[in-house]
Order: C-alpha cells, then sequence, then structure tokens
C-alpha cells in the first residue's frame, strides 16, 4: 500500500501508459485525446457556423465517457490514492522558479501563481490560463494530434509526421520556457 | 452499457496520470528544462513498450476484443502544419502545464483554474476548424 500512496516512478507509470493504449486498441479505437475537444465544439453547435465540425458526435460517445473517466480517476488519485502532494524536484528547477517569482515550489501539483482562484479572477491570470488553452487547442488540431496521439501512438508506430510534431512540440516548449517566462512572470 | 469499458479505462489512464505526477505543471517546466528524466522515463518507456504492441497488431498476432484486425490510423501528411501546429501547442503546453489529457484529470484533482485552460482550447479547436480550408498544410 505505501508502493500504491507514494508518487509512482517513471518505470510503473511508463508501461502503464502502453497498458492504456493497448486497452483502446484492443476495444477497437485509436488513442488520442485531443479530437474531443473538436467533438465539443460540434456539441455546442459550431456545426451551424463551419461544416468543419458537422459530424455526428454520437459516434464519439465512448471518447466523451472515457473523458468523464479521466475526471473521475484523478479523484480517486488525489483523495484516496495520494499520501502526499509535494513534487520531488530538481533543487535547480526550485532555484530557477523562485528567481522567476515562484513561491512554495512543488508543495502543490500546480503553482498557486498560476491557478489559484484569486489569480485567475486578474485579467492577467486569466488571459494567461485562456491563451495557453488556444495554443493547445489550435496547435494539437493543426497537428492532428497530441502527447497521446503524436507522441506515444503515432512515434511508436513509426510515422514520420509524428516526429516532426513532437520537435515542434519541443520547439515551442523550449521557445516559452527559456525565452518567454522571464518576459511573463 | 457498452461504454462502461471506455469509463474504466478513463479512470485508469486518471490514476496513472496524477499518481506519476505527469498532470503537474512543474513536472512539464522540469523536462523543458532537462533538469529531471522523470517525463522523458514516462513517455520514452509508453513509446518503447507501445512500439511492441503496435508491431503485434499490425502482424495480426493480437487482434481486438471482436477479433477483428486492428488498424492504426495514419496521421495527416503535411510538413507545414504538423511542425507549425506543433509549436504552437508546445508553447500552450509548457504555460499550461498540462497537455489535453491531464487537462481534464486535473479537473477532478480540484484544479479549477484548469477550467479556463479547457475552454482556451475548446475555442481553440474552434478556429482552427473555422480556417482550417484557408491555413497551409
Amino acid at each position: 500500500m505505501d508502493f500504491i500512496l507514494a508518487p509512482w516512478p517513471w518505470y510503473f507509470s511508463g508501461p502503464l501508459i502502453a497498458l492504456i493504449l493497448f486497452l483502446f486498441f484492443y476495444y477497437g479505437k485509436n488513442f488520442g485525446i485531443s479530437t474531443n475537444l473538436e467533438t465539443m465544439c460540434t456539441m455546442a453547435g459550431a456545426g451551424k457556423v463551419s461544416d468543419y465540425f458537422k459530424k455526428d458526435w454520437k459516434e464519439r460517445d465512448w471518447a466523451l465517457v472515457m473523458i468523464i473517466g479521466l475526471i473521475i480517476g484523478g479523484f480517486i488519485a488525489s483523495n484516496f490514492l495520494s499520501a502526499s502532494k509535494t513534487i520531488n524536484l530538481n533543487t535547480d528547477t526550485i532555484e530557477d522558479l523562485t528567481n522567476l517569482g515562484f513561491e512554495n515550489v512543488g508543495t502543490t501539483y500546480m503553482p498557486n501563481e498560476l491557478f489559484s482562484l484569486e489569480n485567475i479572477v486578474t485579467f492577467k491570470g486569466f488571459s494567461i490560463l485562456l491563451i495557453a488553452g488556444f495554443l493547445i487547442g489550435f496547435g494539437t488540431r493543426y497537428a492532428g494530434g497530441c502527447t497521446s496521439g503524436h507522441a506515444i501512438t503515432g512515434l511508436s508506430s513509426l510515422q514520420v509526421p509524428s516526429l516532426v510534431a513532437v520537435i515542434g512540440f519541443f520547439i515551442g516548449g523550449l521557445i516559452m520556457t527559456w525565452i518567454l517566462f522571464p518576459l511573463i512572470f | 452499457m457498452k461504454n462502461l469499458k471506455f469509463l474504466l479505462v478513463g479512470i485508469l489512464f486518471g490514476i496513472v496520470l496524477t499518481k506519476s505526477e505527469a498532470i503537474s505543471w512543474y513536472r512539464i517546466y522540469e523536462m523543458f528544462k532537462f533538469q529531471a528524466f522523470h517525463m522523458y522515463g514516462i513517455i520514452g518507456s509508453a513509446v518503447g513498450i507501445s512500439m511492441v504492441f503496435m508491431l503485434l497488431f499490425k502482424r495480426g498476432i493480437i487482434k481486438d476484443y471482436l477479433g477483428n484486425q486492428i488498424h492504426i490510423k495514419e496521421k495527416k501528411k503535411g510538413f507545414i502544419r504538423t511542425l507549425v501546429g506543433g509549436i504552437i501547442f508546445g508553447l500552450g503546453w509548457s504555460l499550461a502545464g498540462a497537455c489535453p489529457a491531464p487537462i481534464f484529470t486535473l479537473i477532478g484533482n480540484g484544479f479549477l483554474g484548469i477550467i479556463v485552460v479547457l475552454l482556451g482550447a475548446i475555442i481553440g479547436a474552434f478556429i482552427y476548424g473555422l480556417l482550417s480550408k484557408k491555413l497551409p498544410n
């Protein structure tokens, strides 16, 4: 039980993600999450504005059920399977973030500087999260997949577009982390 | 209910994402700073083991639960769309510290601020849909 309650090491978690990919394919579906963002647009009536969204979302009802599972899984793990939520970060990481003005680095999963309720009601705080989300939604659909669809499914099935996409993920991530963070925070 | 199995797969995925700390903003930051092996280990081992599964699927050694051949969808071709789309996604991933699956799992973890990210992501997917025919491939 101690093993379950402690953070899971990469060599336990990575293979479990491969098992989840296996279950998707075994049950006749491809592994990927970001297509659901389009499905949600369709459900909200986006088909009236653009033919791109004129699809039958009921064909993807299984994926929406899976999304509900993702939320429930987070709730279960957070409330019943975690002894502590402190992240054991590299001291260099803590120092770098402290220099950017972050406090209590790693004591929660998400920094209060971005995700606390006091922060998201400010114009800057709300804008940062909304823009970050916009980049995620637009980028994954343009690229044709996210971490699950490209980095895991695409790379493991040796697809060239996925390698290009993952290189792109890293270019974007490095620009943000190394160049833009000092300007934003 | 035919979708119950997907609910269970989703729950398992949510638990793994939480317990591995892959949903943590700090883990993503640390990854892009090259200051820890953790995320590379998770993604790398997932890809490595999945490669074996993919090979078994393609050769027909493992079939789906109905006994049918498993097909792996081919990704859309197009160098510009994958690279530029990838860069845009990378900017958002590192800023929010979450990719699409963790966005949902973080809601279950009680981080309600992530709903703003989800809202932005749905708007982003919508704007992409409107522009999809005009964007270079």
